[in-house]
C-alpha cells in the first residue's frame, strides 16, 4: 500500500508542479505569438513610415502616431478623473465612513468593477454622448471625452481598492500618535496616515492607468474612431481612436497574413510591452500588504 | 482659539469635500444599474429569453445570445478551473521562495495587466489560425481561459494561504504526506474562498468583448451551436453589435439585452458575495 | 533500556542561528525525559528532530545521529511518514483540526488507509480512555472539536497522538495556554502513560519540570548543560549554572 501510494502522490506532484509553471508558459506563449505575426510588420513598413501621422490602412498608410496619442489623450483624461474620485473615495471609505457605511460603500465600488465595459460603452453611445454634445454644443459627443469619463470610472475600482488596502495597512498606532499630539482628523489623514500609504497609492494609480490603457471596448464605442492627431487642447473634445479600438475595429476585416494584419500584431505588441512595463514596475514599488485577488485584478 | 475654529472648519469641509467625491463616485453606479432596469425591463418576457432572433435581429428574442455566454462560461471553467486551481495549490503549498518561484509570480500579474484585446489577436494567431480551431467557442473559450486563469490563481492562492499552517504541521506530525493533507484538510477549508474567486474570474469572462470578437464571436446564427466547432453567439457581443452596427435596432431589444447581460453578471457577483460570508461565520478557527 | 540516543548532534538554521551544539544524551524507555531551560535553549528544536520536523523548516546543517531503538533517523533513507507515526508530537497550543472529534482521531488512522469501521472506532475509544477524556465526549464524537474548551481540546491533541499507537510521545510545553486544572489531568495521564511509552516533555516552568520528570536536561543555549535523574538534579546540581536556574536567579 505504502508503495502506491508514494507512486500516486509523485504523480499528482509532478501534474501540481507542470501547473504551477503554467503562467510561465503562457506569457511566453503569447509574446511569441505576438512576435511572430507582428515583426514583419517592421519588414514590410519603413519604421518612419510606423511613425508617421496619417493612419489609413486601405492606401497603405500605417502611421501610429495618431493612435499613440488617442490612447495616451485617453488615459491621461481618465487618470483625471479616476485618481481625484479614487483616491478620494478610498480615503473616505477607510477614514471617514462609519462601519456600516463602509460594508454598503465597499460592495458598491466592487460592483462598478464587474460591469462589462461594453455596457458601459453601450450606456455611453445612449445617454452620456448626445449629453455632451447639448451640454458643451459639439457636432458630436463621441470624443476623447467621453472615453476619458467612462475609462475614468472603469478605473476607480481598481484605484480605491488597493489605496484603501494601503490605507488599512497603516498601522493604527501612527494614526494614534498624531491625534495624541493634538492633529485633527482631518490633519492625521492627510499628513500621516496618507503620505504612510503611499507606495500602495503610487501602485493602485499604476494599475489603473494600466487598465485604462488596456480597455478596449468602452473606448471603442464612445471615442469616434477617427484617428488624427490628438495633441491639440480641444482633441479632448473631437473624436480620436485609441490603439486597443484600431485593433477591435479592424481585425475583422483584414487578411490572414496581410501587411495590414501583420501592423495591427505589431500594435498588439507595443500594448504588450507597455502593459508588461506598467504592471512590473507596479508591483516592484515597495508595497508590502495582504493582497486580495479580486480587487488587485479588477 | 481661534487656530483650533480655523482648523475645525477645514476638517468639516473636507469631509465634506470627500463625502461628496465619495457620492459622485458611488450614486452613479446605482444609477446606472437602475436606469438599464427600468429601460430594459419592458422588454422582459418569456419569449425575449426563449426565443430565436428574427428581422436581422430586430425582433424576437435573444436565447442564442444567453445560450452562446453560458457555453462560453462553462468552456472558460473547464479550462481555466483545473489548472488555476492546481497552479495555485503549488504556489501555496510547494514552491519555495526562489527566482522562479518569482517568475511566475510576474507572469501572472502579466497576464491579469494583458489588454483583452491583445487577448483577442493572441487566440486569433494560435487557436483560431495556427491549430486551426477556426471561430468557434473552442477558441473563445481557450482565449478567455487564460485569460482568467490569474484571476482564478491569486483566489485560489488567497484561499489556501489564509488556512493556518498550524493545521499542516499537525497533519504532517501524524505522518501524513503533503498532498494528503492538502487532499483532507487544506483544500476542503479554502474551498469557499477559491468557488468565490472561481465566480468572479467567470463573471468577468462572461462579460467580455474584446476576446471573443474574432475567435468565436458571431452575430447571427439561424441556429444554435451544437459543437465545440461551432462559432456561437453572445450576449456581450450582441449589445455591442446591436447599438454600434445596426440601423433601426428598437431601444427596447439593446435594453433588453444590457439587462439580460447585468442580471448574470450581477447574479454571479451576489452568489460569490453569498458564499463569502457564509463561509466565514462557519469557519472552524 | 535507552529508547532513543542522540550522538553529538548540531543543528544550524538556515539564516546562520546555531541552535545545538553537539548534543550527545540518551532517552530512556518507560519514563519521563524533561528538556528544560530558559527560552532559546534549543528544547524545541531537539525535539523536532525526534521525529524529522524540522525537514519542515530551513536548515543548513544538522550532523550527528539520533538512534531510535539503535537505528538512525537522521539517515536519509529513512521513512519518515513512517517514523511520524512511532514518534507522536504534541504541540503548545492545541491545534484541533477542523473535523469532528471523532474524525480527529481517526484522522491518523486513515492516512494510513485504515478503513474499517470497527477498528476506527476501536481506536477512539482507546486513547480518549488513555488521555483521560473518553467520559467527557463519549456522547458528542460527532460534534465539532473546535467547541471544546482548551483544556479538552489539548488532551484530545494528546489522544489523537495515542491512536497512532506510537512508541514515543513528544510533547512541547504542552499546558502553557492551560489552567491548573486541565494542567493538572494532563500531568497525571502522561504519569500513566509512561508505563507503556517513552515520553519527552519539554515543560513551561521549572516547578512542572520538576513535578513530572524522570531524567531531566538542562539545556542553555543550545548546549546541554546538566543531565541526571530528577532527585539529584533538582535538589542538588551538579553545574553551578544548573543551579542558578532551578534557583530562579535567572530565567
Amino acid at each position: 500500500m505504502g508503495k502506491s501510494r508514494t507512486w500516486g502522490e509523485a504523480v499528482i506532484t509532478a501534474v501540481i508542479k507542470t501547473c504551477g509553471y503554467s503562467a510561465i508558459v503562457f506569457v511566453v506563449l503569447i509574446f511569441f505569438f505576438l512576435l511572430r505575426e507582428g515583426l514583419p510588420a517592421l519588414a514590410e513598413v519603413r519604421l518612419a513610415d510606423l511613425l508617421a501621422v496619417r493612419w489609413y490602412p486601405i492606401e497603405n498608410y500605417f502611421g501610429l502616431l495618431p493612435l499613440l496619442t488617442g490612447s495616451l489623450i485617453v488615459t491621461a483624461g481618465a487618470m483625471l478623473v479616476a485618481i481625484p474620485f479614487g483616491i478620494g473615495t478610498a480615503v473616505f471609505i477607510a477614514e471617514v465612513a462609519p462601519r456600516w457605511m463602509r460594508e454598503v460603500l465597499k460592495p458598491l465600488v466592487e460592483l462598478l468593477g464587474g460591469l462589462p465595459s461594453v455596457m458601459l460603452g453601450f450606456l455611453g453611445i445612449l445617454v452620456l454622448a448626445p449629453f455632451l454634445r447639448t451640454f458643451l454644443n459639439l457636432p458630436t459627443g463621441l470624443t476623447a471625452l467621453a472615453g476619458s469619463l467612462l475609462l475614468g470610472a472603469i478605473a476607480i475600482p481598481t484605484v480605491v481598492s488597493i489605496t484603501e488596502d494601503a490605507l488599512d495597512a497603516v498601522p493604527q498606532g501612527y494614526r494614534e500618535g498624531a491625534l495624541a499630539l493634538g492633529a485633527t482628523k482631518w490633519q492625521t489623514i492627510w499628513r500621516v496616515t496618507l503620505p504612510a500609504a503611499r507606495s500602495g497609492a503610487l501602485t493602485a494609480v499604476m494599475l489603473g492607468v494600466g487598465r485604462a490603457i488596456g480597455e478596449t471596448m468602452t473606448v471603442m464605442m464612445v471615442t469616434g474612431n477617427a484617428p488624427v492627431l490628438a495633441v491639440h487642447l480641444n482633441s479632448i473634445v473631437s473624436p480620436v481612436r485609441t490603439m486597443t479600438a484600431t485593433i477591435a475595429a479592424e481585425m475583422g476585416e483584414v487578411a490572414n497574413g496581410s501587411t495590414h494584419y501583420h501592423v495591427l500584431f505589431f500594435i498588439g505588441l507595443v500594448l504588450f510591452v507597455i502593459s508588461l512595463a506598467v504592471n512590473v514596475a507596479a508591483s516592484t514599488v515597495v508595497f508590502r500588504q495582504k493582497k486580495r485577488a479580486e480587487r488587485v485584478l479588477s | 482659539m481661534k487656530r483650533s475654529l480655523d482648523r475645525s472648519l477645514v476638517q468639516r469641509a473636507g469631509f465634506s469635500l470627500l463625502t461628496l467625491v465619495t457620492l459622485m463616485t458611488v450614486v452613479p453606479i446605482l444609477a446606472v444599474v437602475v436606469y438599464i432596469a427600468r429601460q430594459g425591463l419592458p422588454a422582459i418576457s418569456w419569449s425575449f429569453l426563449a426565443q430565436m432572433p428574427g428581422d436581422g435581429m430586430r425582433a424576437g428574442g435573444i436565447l442564442p445570445a444567453i445560450v452562446g455566454t453560458l457555453y462560453l462560461t462553462l468552456g472558460t471553467a473547464v479550462f481555466s478551473v483545473p489548472l488555476g486551481i492546481a497552479a495555485a495549490i503549488y504556489l501555496a503549498e510547494y514552491a519555495r521562495e526562489n527566482w522562479l518561484t518569482r517568475l511566475i509570480r510576474i507572469a501572472i500579474i502579466n497576464l491579469a495587466g494583458i489588454p483583452s484585446v491583445v487577448y483577442g489577436l493572441f487566440g486569433l494567431g494560435l487557436f483560431v489560425f495556427f491549430l486551426k480551431f477556426g471561430t468557434s467557442i473552442l477558441s473563445a473559450s481557450l482565449t478567455l481561459s487564460i485569460m482568467t486563469l490569474p484571476v482564478i490563481i491569486s483566489a485560489a492562492e488567497e484561499a489556501l494561504r489564509s488556512v493556518p499552517q498550524a493545521f499542516r504541521t499537525v497533519s504532517i506530525s501524524l505522518g501524513g504526506t503533503r498532498w494528503q493533507t492538502i487532499r483532507r484538510i487544506i483544500l476542503p477549508q479554502a474551498l469557499p474562498g477559491i468557488i468565490t474567486g472561481v465566480i468572479l474570474g467567470l463573471e468577468r469572462a462572461a462579460g467580455e468583448t474584446a476576446p471573443i470578437l474574432f475567435t468565436g464571436a458571431a452575430f447571427f446564427l439561424p441556429r444554435l451551436p451544437n459543437s465545440p466547432f461551432d462559432a456561437t453567439m453572445a450576449l456581450p457581443y450582441h449589445l455591442f453589435v446591436t447599438s454600434t452596427q445596426v440601423p433601426n435596432m428598437p431601444f427596447q431589444i439593446q435594453y433588453g439585452t444590457a439587462l439580460v447581460l447585468l442580471v448574470f453578471v450581477l447574479g454571479m457577483n451576489v452568489i460569490a458575495t453569498v458564499i463569502r460570508s457564509r463561509a466565514r461565520a462557519k469557519r472552524q478557527w | 533500556m535507552d529508547k532513543i540516543v542522540i550522538e553529538r548532534l548540531n543543528l544550524q538554521y538556515s539564516d546562520g542561528t546555531e541552535s545545538l551544539r553537539d548534543i550527545s544524551m540518551a532517552i530512556p524507555a518507560n519514563a519521563i525525559t524533561v528538556l528544560f531551560g530558559p527560552a532559546g535553549g534549543g528544547k524545541s528544536s531537539l525535539l523536532r528532530c525526534l521525529n524529522r520536523l524540522n525537514d519542515l523548516t530551513e536548515l543548513r546543517t544538522v550532523s550527528g545521529r539520533i538512534l531510535l531503538d539503535g537505528v538512525d533517523i537522521l539517515d536519509p533513507k529513512t521513512d519518515v511518514i513512517a517514523l511520524r507515526r512511532r514518534v507522536g508530537m504534541v504541540f503548545a497550543r492545541p491545534v484541533v483540526l477542523p473535523l469532528s472529534i471523532r474524525g480527529n482521531l481517526t484522522y491518523a488512522l486513515e492516512l494510513a488507509g485504515e478503513k474499517r469501521r470497527s477498528r476506527l472506532d476501536e481506536a477512539v475509544e482507546r486513547s480518549l480512555r488513555l488521555a483521560a477524556l473518553w467520559d467527557e465526549v463519549r456522547e458528542r464524537l460527532d460534534d465539532p472539536a473546535i467547541a471544546l474548551s482548551g483544556g479538552q481540546q489539548q488532551r484530545l491533541c494528546l489522544a489523537r497522538v495515542l491512536a497512532n499507537q506510537p512508541e514515543v510521545i513528544l510533547l512541547d510545553e504542552p499546558t502553557s495556554g492551560l489552567d491548573p486544572i486541565s494542567t493538572g489531568k494532563v500531568e497525571a495521564a502522561l504519569q500513566q502513560l509512561k508505563k507503556d511509552y517513552t515520553i519527552v516533555l519539554v515543560p513551561h516552568s521549572v516547578q512542572q519540570a520538576a513535578r513530572t520528570a524522570d531524567h531531566a536536561a538542562f539545556f542553555l543555549q543550545g548546549e546541554l548543560v546538566e543531565y541526571g535523574v530528577r532527585r539529584e538534579l533538582f535538589t542538588h546540581p551538579k553545574i553551578k549554572r544548573t543551579e542558578d536556574y532551578v534557583e530562579g536567579r535567572f530565567g
